[in-house]
């Protein structure tokens, strides 16, 4: 290009000849823009926040799956009397929920250990039938005595009393159904807490945060466009896991999905609080990484994401349900899985937006931009 | 002529016990280039930070076309433009991408096709940022600041770690926009950069102002325009220095790892009684050189150290 050329294009400095002009939200407009483009341009955050999470869910959901029909697998010790027990088994008329092994003692006692048998059947010179069971493991207890009346009847035990039984397996009881909803809260305390806090560090390590605030850039446009970006990541996330969960697990949705949104967007923004405030004076991302992760350390392992906070002592239940995970997994399970309204969730809500609003007006007295 | 940026009795102290700036006065006129020349770690970048608004200066005035951080900040935005000393753009967004991203946040930007012409980034629009060469870089870094079509242009060293062409082409864009009306405030610790850019500059050493002029100024407050250069054997420094002071035409003398350097108003009056004092001697003369004195040596003069010895 001729000099000439340059002077010509470049308009003088004070008395600008361009015509453009921003309005009020421009800044915000082109933030969210240009965060939704760097994410989709990153292939880690692609598979991080929407694959991972339903490779999570297919993998526990099969590992969990109703076994049909209920088998339980049993082991028979090698012995003179063990061809006579797997006769009885399959006279029994009940073959098809008993699965049997016959091993040597040290392979049985070594597959029952493993949790690959539910039960040990051994047979000694008198013939009498001993159980090797778990009685910390429910399906081994269950197997113990499953098994002993499938032997006794087939033995020639008549039972006196007339009983029919009918199965009831419906979606809505099952270990994915509880799981489902557990996932998608983690998933969006995961996104925020990461989307918010590590994106904030990032930035400022790299003076790109210092580099924003050094233009007319208003800060309250940054984090709304921060916040914005999460909720639409929130409701791609929260569609994937259900939309998965219904047509691979045939789960059924009884809550309306704008209310499942909402109870989405308000978990989103309170967890975008608390990663704004994990991240308001870490200068190198490492620290923030270490922080995030004892941050959600508690709610991963109490706020009932893949198995009943119940099982915690009563004692500490106040405190986990104070935590802001345990009131989001709460809230979505009960319009997932039964239907409850938005204003049945006001308090659930309440803990949510408590947590969010203090983290956030912290964040703002700490915020560090350079 | 207005005063476009201005300071004074300036200090900023980190934790109640670095003192990286220690009083300093500027006073830089609009249509200017000045340059703060200084080795790293002199309070040059805590200085511009302070100007530029991000940084609180622990006392002292600042004003920018008149106005104050603390009552105009929001304006004073509009109209500068910033680049710092490293700032790392995000690398999956393009060229173009960035510079509309920073135009967003002015009232009246400039067209982003015109910035790109500027700054010679045309060719890139469309590459991602990380797949830019470091001139490329730094030139994008100089079109955010300069899409605000700012009054005044804060470069925190705009060329370090570039390869000659590319500092080239950044100079050429830093005139271009002083020769429209712009006023620039440089720091840099490449005398080259600071003799060929500066209409005026100051050296800046351990947080103070140790002198202010242009660069010609500077130049011949050393007393003469000439260096010359020479390592004679069988000399001993000390009692050699005062010898050397002696002859016609020196105005300073300098040792510098047993190379012998000489300020001088008149080198064809000082060379030949050089080579005689020499020969008297009995030493013999290695290694004569004489070449136009630049701001190294006033910088070594009025310090005693080289600019980039760290």
């Amino acid at each position: 290009m001729s000099t000439a050329e340059q002077i010509r294009e470049t308009p003088s400095s004070p008395t600008p000849v361009t015509a453009l002009q921003n309005g009020r939200w421009s800044g915000y407009v082109h933030l969210l823009d240009a965060r939704v483009r760097e994410l989709r341009r990153e292939p880690e955050v692609v598979f991080w926040v929407f694959g991972f999470p339903v490779l999570l869910a297919l993998g526990l959901g099969i590992a969990f799956r109703n076994k049909p029909a209920d088998i339980t697998s049993i082991v028979i010790v090698r012995g003179p009397a063990a061809q006579q027990a797997l006769d009885l088994i399959r006279q029994s008329g009940h073959a098809s929920a008993v699965h049997a092994d016959v091993l040597d003692r040290a392979q049985a006692m070594k597959g029952f250990r493993l949790g690959k048998y539910d039960l040990v059947v051994e047979v000694d010179q008198a013939g009498t039938f001993k159980y090797v069971f778990d009685p910390a493991r429910p399906e081994s207890v269950l197997s113990k005595s499953e098994v002993d009346d499938v032997l006794q009847t087939a033995a020639g035990r008549h039972n006196p009393l007339s009983t029919s039984s009918v199965v009831s397996s419906e979606p809505g009881s099952r270990y994915i159904d509880f799981l489902i909803p557990g996932l998608i809260g983690m998933n969006v305390m995961n996104a925020a807490m990461w989307g918010i806090g590590f994106a904030i560090v990032d930035m400022r390590q790299r003076k790109l945060l210092k580099r924003f605030v050094a233009t007319p850039m208003r800060r309250s446009d940054f984090l709304l466009a921060l916040a914005s970006s999460r909720l639409i990541l929130m409701i791609v996330e929260v569609g994937l896991l259900l939309g998965f969960g219904v047509l691979v697990f045939h789960m059924r949705v009884l809550g309306s999905v704008a209310v499942i949104l909402l109870i989405g967007a308000i978990g989103a923004l309170g967890f975008a609080g608390i990663g704004l405030l994990t991240a308001s004076r870490a200068q190198k991302i490492e620290s923030v990484s270490g922080l995030i992760n004892v941050v959600m350390m508690p709610m991963w392992i109490f706020s009932g994401v893949f198995f009943s906070y119940e099982r915690f002592p009563a004692i500490i239940q106040p405190f986990i349900k104070a935590l802001p995970l345990t009131a989001l997994n709460d809230a979505l399970r009960a319009t997932i899985l039964e239907g409850s309204s938005l204003a049945a969730q006001g308090s659930r809500m309440l803990v949510l937006g408590i947590w969010g609003i203090i983290c956030f007006a912290l964040a703002l007295r700490w915020f560090r931009w350079t | 002529m207005t005063v476009a940026i201005e300071c004074r009795d300036l200090r900023k102290t980190y934790d109640g016990k670095v003192e990286a700036v220690r009083g300093l006065n500027l006073q830089i006129e609009s249509g200017e280039c000045f340059g703060l020349l200084g080795p790293n770690g002199a309070g040059k970048t805590t200085t511009i930070e302070i100007l530029e608004g991000l940084l609180q200066p622990t006392s002292g005035y600042v004003s920018i076309l008149g106005q104050t951080w603390q009552e105009n900040s929001r304006e004073l935005r509009e109209w500068l433009g910033i680049s710092l000393q490293e700032t790392r753009l995000s690398e999956k967004l393009t060229v173009r991408e960035t510079i509309e991203l920073f135009a967003s946040f002015y009232h009246q930007p400039r067209g982003s096709d015109e910035v790109l012409d500027q700054l010679q980034l045309r060719e890139k629009a469309d590459a991602w940022v990380g797949k830019l060469s470091g001139g490329q870089r730094q030139r994008l870094a100089v079109a955010t600041a300069m899409v605000g079509n700012p009054k005044i242009l804060f470069l925190d060293e705009p060329t370090t770690g570039l390869d000659p062409q590319s500092r080239r082409q950044l100079w050429d864009i830093i005139r271009g926009f002083q020769q429209h009306g712009g006023t620039v405030l440089l720091t840099t610790h490449y005398m080259d950069e600071a003799e060929r850019l500066c209409d005026r500059l100051a050296i800046v050493d351990h947080g103070q102002i140790i002198a202010e002029g242009t660069p010609e100024d500077l130049i011949a407050r050393l007393g003469g325009h000439h260096v010359v250069e020479f390592e004679a054997s069988g000399n001993h420094a000390d009692a050699a220095a005062e010898r050397w002071r002696g002859l016609p035409g020196v105005e300073g003398v300098r040792q510098d790892d047993g190379l012998v350097c000489l300020t001088v108003r008149e080198p064809h009056r000082t060379i030949p009684a050089l080579l005689d004092a020499v020969e008297a001697q009995g030493g013999q003369l290695e290694h004569l050189t004489t070449r136009q004195a630049s701001l190294e040596d006033v910088f070594v003069r009025l310090t005693g150290r080289h600019l980039r010895e760290d």
